[in-house]
Formats: C-alpha cells, structure tokens, sequence
C-alpha cells in the first residue's frame, strides 16, 4: 500500500514571545485511497496541521515526506509546484474568483500546472460533470448556490487529479441538506480512490470517514 | 518530481485583461490620469510644432521668393542710377521672375502732402515712394478699393498715386469716386487706389507711391536714396534668379549693383515659443506623475481586496512571481491603454485647432508613436510596489478568513 502523507515528528512552533506549541511532534501516515477525518475544537491545532500538510506552512520540527517526496529538502518553487499538483484544496468560504464562471474557475487550477488553454477548459468541463454540474458550467458564482458553489470547489481540487484531497470544514458554510449532498460526492471520490482528509467540528461528517484523528491541544490521538 | 509552476505570456496577458475587465469603471477612471498626461503631451508637442510650421511656412513662402537688388554704384557725377531703362524688360526675360520692378524713396526734402491745395506742413509719419507697376506687383499689395497704377500710368508719367489705408485717413480721403487729389509740395496727384497691405513692403503702408516714370521727370534719377529692385520669383527659383540678375541688367558693369537672395529656409525653423513650451510639458509631466500615482494607488487596493484571490492562486501553485507579473500587467495594460487613448485624443486636438485655424497640422512622428510607450512605462513603473507587495502576501494569511 502506497504512503501518501507520511509525517515524523512533525511539530510547529509560532515563534514567541512568547514561543506557541500550535501542534506538538507527532507522527502520521496517511496511505493511498485512505479517507481520514481531522476534529477538534478551534485553536486545537487541526488547521496548522491542515496546513503543513497542504504545503501552505513549514514543519518546525520533524520530516514530512509527500507523495514519497521529502518536502523539508525542497525548495520554494518545487514546493509550489507540489502544492498546485498533487494537493487538491477545498476551503469552507469556496474561495471562488467572483468574476470568472464555473467552468473558468475550476480551469484555473491548471492554470500554472501547463495544458494550454483548450485543455484547460475541456479538462475543466469533465471535472464539473463529475460533481455533476455541467449545465452551470458558465455561471457566475453569484448566481449559484452555497452547494453548487462547494461543487465548483471540488472540481476545481479535482481537475489536476490530485494525490491528495484536503478539505477544510467544506460543509461548515451549508445547511444539512447540501451537506450531506456535498459528503456524498466525497464519499463518491474516495470510492474513486482519491485520498481524502477532511477537516471539522461536525461529528457526523467526521463519521463518514475511514478513520477519526483528534487533535486537542496540539496534540494529535491517531 | 512535480515540474515547475510556470505561465505563459499569453495566459498571463488574458489573465490580466480579465482582471480589468471584471471592473471596467474602475479601470477606465484609473486610467483617465495617464490619459491626460499622454494626451497633453503629444497635443502641446504638436499644437507647437504646427504653430512653428506656420509661421516659419508663412516666412520662408514669402522670403524665399524674393530677391532685392540693391544699386551700389549710383553715380552722383553722372546722375544716373544703375538700373538701365529697361530695367524690367530684361529682369522679365530671366526664367523663374514672376514679377519685378523699381522703386525708391522721392529726393524730396520736408514735402509737403495734403489732400487740399495751398494748404499742408510737412507730415513727419509720411514718406513719399516711387515704384514702378512691376514693384507694386511684386510687393503683394492688398487692394482696399480702387485699383493700382499700370504701364499705361506709367508709360504716361501720369500723377496718379496709390497710398496706403493709413494714409488715405491722416489726409481725409474716403471715397475715391471723387478722384480724390493730394498736393505734394503743391503738385496734384489723382489717389486711385487704396492698398490695405503690401505684404513685402510693409513699411511702405505709410507712403505715398507715384509711378517710377513720374517721379524721374518730376523729381530725377534717385542718387541720394539709390533705387531698388523687388523681384517676386517662383518657388525655388530665387537663388538661381539672384545669380543671373545683376549681369542680365548690367552685362558692362554688374558690380554696380547687388543681388540679395533669401535666406536658406531651414536656418530660419526653430526655436519658437521656446519657454512657452517647456512650461506646458512641465505641466503635462506633473499630470503623467499623477498619473502614474493614480495606477498605483488602484493596483494597490486591488491587491488588498483580491488577497483571497491571491491566496486561491498560490494554493493552485502559483509562485510569487507569477502573482507579482499578473498585477504588474494590469497596471502595464492599463498604462499602455492610456497612453494609446491619450496619443488618440491627443493627436485629435492637434488635427481639430489646425483644421479650426486652417494649418496644416505637424506631427513628430518620433513623439507621438513613442508616446503610448511612454504610457506603458508608466503603467509598469506604478505597477512595481503593488505588484511586489503582492507577490509577499503568503497563502496561509491570504486564504485565513
């Protein structure tokens, strides 16, 4: 079984004063089509976890290896490069560029990545089918719903096939119904094999994943 | 190993466009300063250079037409002057002479003129000339009424006299169907014509003029006050005139008299309205300055309220670079577009005041192609801190809400 996420006593420290233990050392292993949830209470540590993971913040401590790639030996261009590809985000806010359609929007994931444009498009356009939202394809995100917003999110993380699906309260914005809607299409993602950690406070979305990782503290409960 | 992020240019130019165009108003306003600044620029650079043309047109039309022909060996012993009698005839024959003839200021000490006989004092303002028909022609008169004088006049020695507009009011005359006269020193003359202009002889709007035959029987040869001669020649060919005329009126002594061409026409461009000038780029240069600030300005806020946009752009993989390229080609773009409108508006101006004013509108090319140019350097140079402090913002505080 492959290892997608491995970490070794991996911490973060906010340099003070005074210093803050936002997460302690601690080792993880996240393997391939795994889908793994992340709770705790705010301020426990899960979003700085979230974000080492994701390459959006550095480890004070520890090694972090991605996808079989030391991370901590690399540079921040190859980093970046890393983060586009093989990392997909979804962020609880959609984080949508307000002027672009559907379709633009979930285009732009490959924009730095290399297809050219015409690929980008039809790449984006199977993405969108995929969460099933190819009749709001040229939308403007304004006249969307919260669920179909969330929608575009996804295939936006998707479209680059990443190794590594990082959600970050994705139903935190949404009401039950879209919720569990939104879950549904994860729960579809990782039967396609997708990696997936999800980020929240919820304890039922929490329980659809494969495993529950606690994080209080700044210290993580495997 | 994940290959690099990268951007093309045209991914990066469509990217940038489309941010302006997801504001449009804002971008138009933000570019409205370099649009001034631009346009004042190329219209002030072209409204001189085309008031320049004009007037150095103007001169040089008229100059470079115009050849004089002084009598430098006017002979007190003999009495004569140097011009021979037929004078006009053999100036006619030269190729490229349109018109030509003689004249000189009247031997005539404290004359007195007066448009009432017996009466009249010397008039201090006035002078008295005599020109041949030729002269009066090649002067560029301007006839206000009546008519100027001929060979007829001329052949007759007639008293006839052609004054200029002021002359005709100092001495009371109005209306020429009268026939009216004037007096000088009690002679009559008949005034048939009132000149308001003689464009190559302006100081002879304050004369009276007589024919040259007149005068030689009236008054003699001139001596004291030698006789010139006032050749209006083709364009281009006063230069070639002035070479043959003293040896085609006198092939026995041509020192006798000195042939003047004009001047060449390109030492007469230049240098005018100078500090008018440097003070209106002065002021087009505070107004690009302003601007370029107004670019800056807007690139920044933008750069403030899309930091969510930014953030979203690094998680896709984009590097500080690429985020700093895509403001820094908003801001260029919208430099360059300025300075495209600008030099339009500009160029516009220039062409409507000489079309107002009849000129024929003058245009560096040098100014008015380098101006959008200068627009994009504009753009780019107000683009250089916003896009920079854009590329600094990470992902983690970007994407925190």
């Amino acid at each position: 079984m492959t290892v997608v996420v491995k970490c070794a006593g991996v911490g973060r420290t906010y340099p003070g004063p005074p210093p803050v233990d936002a997460l302690q050392p601690a080792d993880l292993t996240i393997n391939r089509g795994e889908y793994v949830s992340i709770v705790g209470p705010s301020g426990s540590g899960k979003s700085t976890l979230l974000n080492i993971i994701g390459l959006i913040d550095r480890p004070t401590s520890g090694h972090y290896i991605l996808d079989g790639v030391d991370v901590a030996s690399l540079k921040e261009a190859d980093r970046t490069a890393l983060r586009g590809q093989r990392i997909g985000f979804v962020f609880q806010s959609f984080h949508l560029l307000p002027h672009r359609t559907a379709v633009e929007n979930v285009a732009l994931a490959q924009l730095y990545v290399g297809p050219k444009a015409r690929q980008r498009f039809l790449n984006a356009a199977e993405a969108l089918a995929k969460v099933g939202l190819s009749h709001r394809a040229f939308k403007m995100p304004n006249t969307l719903s919260g669920g179909e917003r969330q929608r575009v999110a996804i295939a936006r993380a998707l479209v680059n096939q990443p190794a590594l699906l990082l959600c970050d309260e994705p139903t935190g914005n949404l009401d039950s119904a879209t919720s569990s809607m939104i879950l549904d299409i994860l729960d579809q993602m990782h039967a396609d094999g997708y990696t997936i950690v999800i980020i929240t406070h919820a304890p039922d979305v929490a329980e659809r994943a494969d495993r529950i990782i606690t994080v209080r503290d700044g210290v993580l409960h495997v | 190993m994940s290959r690099r992020s990268r951007l093309s240019l045209r991914d990066l130019f469509s990217e940038a466009l489309s941010g302006l165009l997801q504001r449009p108003g804002r971008s138009m306003l933000t570019m409205l300063g370099t649009v001034l600044g631009i346009g004042s620029f190329v219209a002030i650079l072209g409204l001189t250079s085309t008031a320049a043309g004009q007037i150095d047109k103007r001169f040089t039309e008229l100059a470079a037409t115009e050849v004089r022909v002084e009598d430098v060996g006017a002979d007190r012993v003999s009495h004569e002057m140097s011009f021979p009698m037929d004078a006009h005839d053999r100036v006619m024959a030269i190729d490229g002479v349109v018109t030509a003839g003689l004249l000189w200021p009247l031997p005539l000490r404290n004359p007195t003129m007066s448009a009432v006989p017996g009466m009249g004092a010397s008039d201090e303002g006035l002078s008295l000339h005599a020109a041949d028909p030729g002269a009066l022609e090649a002067a560029g008169p301007v006839v206000a009424s009546g008519r100027l004088y001929d060979a007829f006049h001329e052949g007759r020695a007639e008293r006839v006299a052609v004054v200029g507009a002021a002359v005709a009011r100092r001495l009371g005359i109005q209306r020429l169907e009268s026939q009216p006269a004037i007096f000088l020193n009690g002679t009559p003359f008949t005034v048939i014509g009132i000149v308001s202009d003689l464009r190559r002889l302006p100081d002879l709007l304050l004369s009276v003029i007589i024919p040259t035959a007149t005068a030689l029987a009236l008054y003699g040869p001139p001596i004291e006050h030698p006789a010139t001669m006032l050749i209006e020649t083709r364009l281009g060919a006063a230069r070639v005139v002035a070479d043959q005329v003293s040896i085609a009126l006198r092939p026995d002594a041509p020192n006798r008299l000195k042939a003047t061409a004009p001047p060449d026409p390109r030492s007469l461009r230049g240098n005018i309205a100078g500090d008018l000038n440097a003070l209106f780029l002065l002021l087009a240069s505070i107004s690009l300055v302003i601007g370029a600030i107004g670019i800056a300005n807007t690139t920044f806020v933008s750069v403030l309220e899309r930091t969510a946009e930014i953030g979203i752009r690094r998680s896709l993989g984009a590097r500080p670079r690429h985020i700093a390229a895509q403001f820094l080609s908003e801001s260029a773009i919208l430099g360059t577009l300025g300075g495209v409108i600008g030099s339009a508006l500009g160029v516009i101006a220039v062409v409507a005041v000489a079309v107002l004013k009849s000129w024929t509108a003058v245009l560096d090319p040098a100014t008015t192609l380098a101006a959008p140019l200068a627009g994009t350097i504009v753009g780019v140079a107000a683009g250089l801190y916003p896009g920079l402090r854009a590329a600094r913002i990470e992902p983690i505080e970007a994407l925190r809400q």
